[in-house]
């Protein structure tokens, strides 16, 4: 009885530590600043760099600002997060999380399953006390993350290779609304031939709408994915942290 | 005739429920099952690593000064201990996750009395190796904490499975118990948070 009452209290605890971790954006994103320390042309330079860096690598590297931490230590929260959003493909696991907390002036570098073995715990921990920690003192905000994702990547380098690579994509993803668009075209023109042009304008719609739906559900492998902007950040894909990385304050 | 042949029809048809009924508990509990050995294989190598990284560390005050002998052995000894203590990952009983803890409890306490030992020789702990050392633990801290937290999830689901009905049935017939957790045991979270890095003076300046 006792144990049962232990185990359901558990479980309601787990609900409530989980409750806190911020859900996944929508659309995805990479960098996500829930307490404003950056410019929104920074959030964008520091976004685009990581999502060059997942599209050449598939290395997702995910940036956090979080307004507090709610009373958990900075890396338990750190691997909630991290599993939550998925961050990394879930066959690599190769995912990273740099969480900052600006009231607890905390930084954690989270390493996905996959990726202990090129970045260390000491690794992490150099990167946050000679690069985040001391950028972050002068309010240097942007040059401390920048710094510390160029640092990632360095060390991060050759260890993945992106396989899913985006010149494979656009055939399957276009051969079919092609012969979709050619059937309708054919269609519509045999209508044209039939009825005169009342359908031409329902023929002309149909193939981009197809084509646009078409190329939405085509993109990426695992997680659940949104619109995305142009070009933009595919959706993270179900990666898991392990308890990878180390943190430290500014 | 026709009576016993639609008789016959419907305990072939029960016979045959039943039968896909076990199938399907036996089938599902195979993975179950496997999966608490998995998880449990991942929470073992993590209190390896952490067991070879205490190692490390004695290793480094042994070369290093002239230290007080009885707390290294203490160490030694607890790690010795921890060794001996091994689980069986298809059994996993409650009893037996508790022993494993208890004397892994046992080692870290101890190790955590070294690293206090150690702050009181200012050589040894404002060195590099030291430091890495504490960032080491840490993380292997992080792993253990993590690998235990996914076991116990894994064992929830594994021990409320068994526990419905008419799983419980099942279980007891296929000869399926209840498995252990791991314990928040008072203190064994907050192992050793002895701190080389904030009182190192090379990173103070």
């Amino acid at each position: 009885m006792m144990k049962k009452i232990l185990i359901l209290f558990l479980i309601f605890f787990t609900a409530i530590v989980q409750a806190q971790i911020p859900d996944r954006p929508s659309p995805p994103r990479l960098v996500n600043d829930f307490a404003g320390m950056l410019s929104a042309d920074e959030v964008a330079s520091l976004e685009k760099k990581a999502v060059d860096y997942d599209d050449s690598t598939s290395t997702q590297i995910a940036i956090v600002i979080v307004n507090n931490l709610d009373g958990d230590e900075a890396g338990n929260y750190a691997f909630k997060l991290g599993d939550k959003w998925g961050i990394g493909r879930a066959q690599k696991s190769n995912g990273m999380l740099i969480l900052i907390s600006k009231e607890d002036r905390k930084a954690f570098i989270a390493t996905g399953k996959g990726m202990e073995g090129a970045i260390t715990d000491i690794h992490c921990d150099r990167i946050v006390e000679n690069i985040i920690v001391p950028n972050f003192k002068n309010k240097n905000y942007y040059e401390g993350l920048n710094g510390a994702v160029d640092a990632i990547i360095k060390l991060a380098a050759g260890e993945f290779v992106n396989d899913v690579t985006k010149e494979k994509k656009p055939p399957i993803g276009l051969i079919i609304p092609i012969i979709i668009i050619i059937i309708i075209a054919l269609a519509a023109r045999k209508n044209r031939n039939n009825r005169g042009g009342g359908v031409i304008g329902g023929g002309g719609w149909m193939g981009p709408l197809i084509l646009g739906s078409l190329m939405n559900s085509g993109r990426g492998g695992g997680g659940s994915f949104g619109g995305g902007r142009g070009g933009g950040f595919g959706g993270f894909g179900g990666g898991s942290f392990g308890g990878g990385g180390a943190g430290g304050s500014w | 005739m026709n009576k016993t042949l639609i008789t016959v029809g419907i305990i072939v048809a029960i016979i045959f429920v039943i039968f896909l009924w076990i199938r399907g508990f036996n089938n599902t509990m195979v993975v179950k099952n496997e999966n608490t050995a998995k998880m449990w294989s991942n929470v073992e190598s993590q209190y390896q690593r952490r067991m070879d990284l205490f190692s490390n560390v004695v290793n480094t005050i042994k070369g290093s000064a002239d230290f007080e002998k009885s707390t290294l052995e203490a160490v030694i000894e607890a790690r010795s201990q921890a060794t001996k203590i091994t689980v069986d990952p298809t059994k996993l009983t409650p009893e037996s996750i508790a022993q494993f803890q208890q004397a892994q409890n046992s080692l870290n306490s101890s190790f955590s009395k070294l690293l206090l030992v150690v702050e009181q020789y200012p050589i040894l702990k404002t060195t590099d190796a030291f430091r890495d050392f504490q960032v080491q633990i840490e993380g292997t801290e992080n792993r253990i904490n993590k690998s235990r937290d996914d076991f116990n999830a894994t064992i929830q689901d594994y021990n409320t499975y068994i526990k419905l009905f008419p799983n419980s049935f099942f279980a007891k017939m296929f000869g399926y118990s209840e498995k252990g957790y791991f314990k928040a045991a008072a203190g064994s979270e907050n192992a050793p948070n002895v701190d080389f890095k904030e009182k190192s003076p090379e990173v103070k300046q």
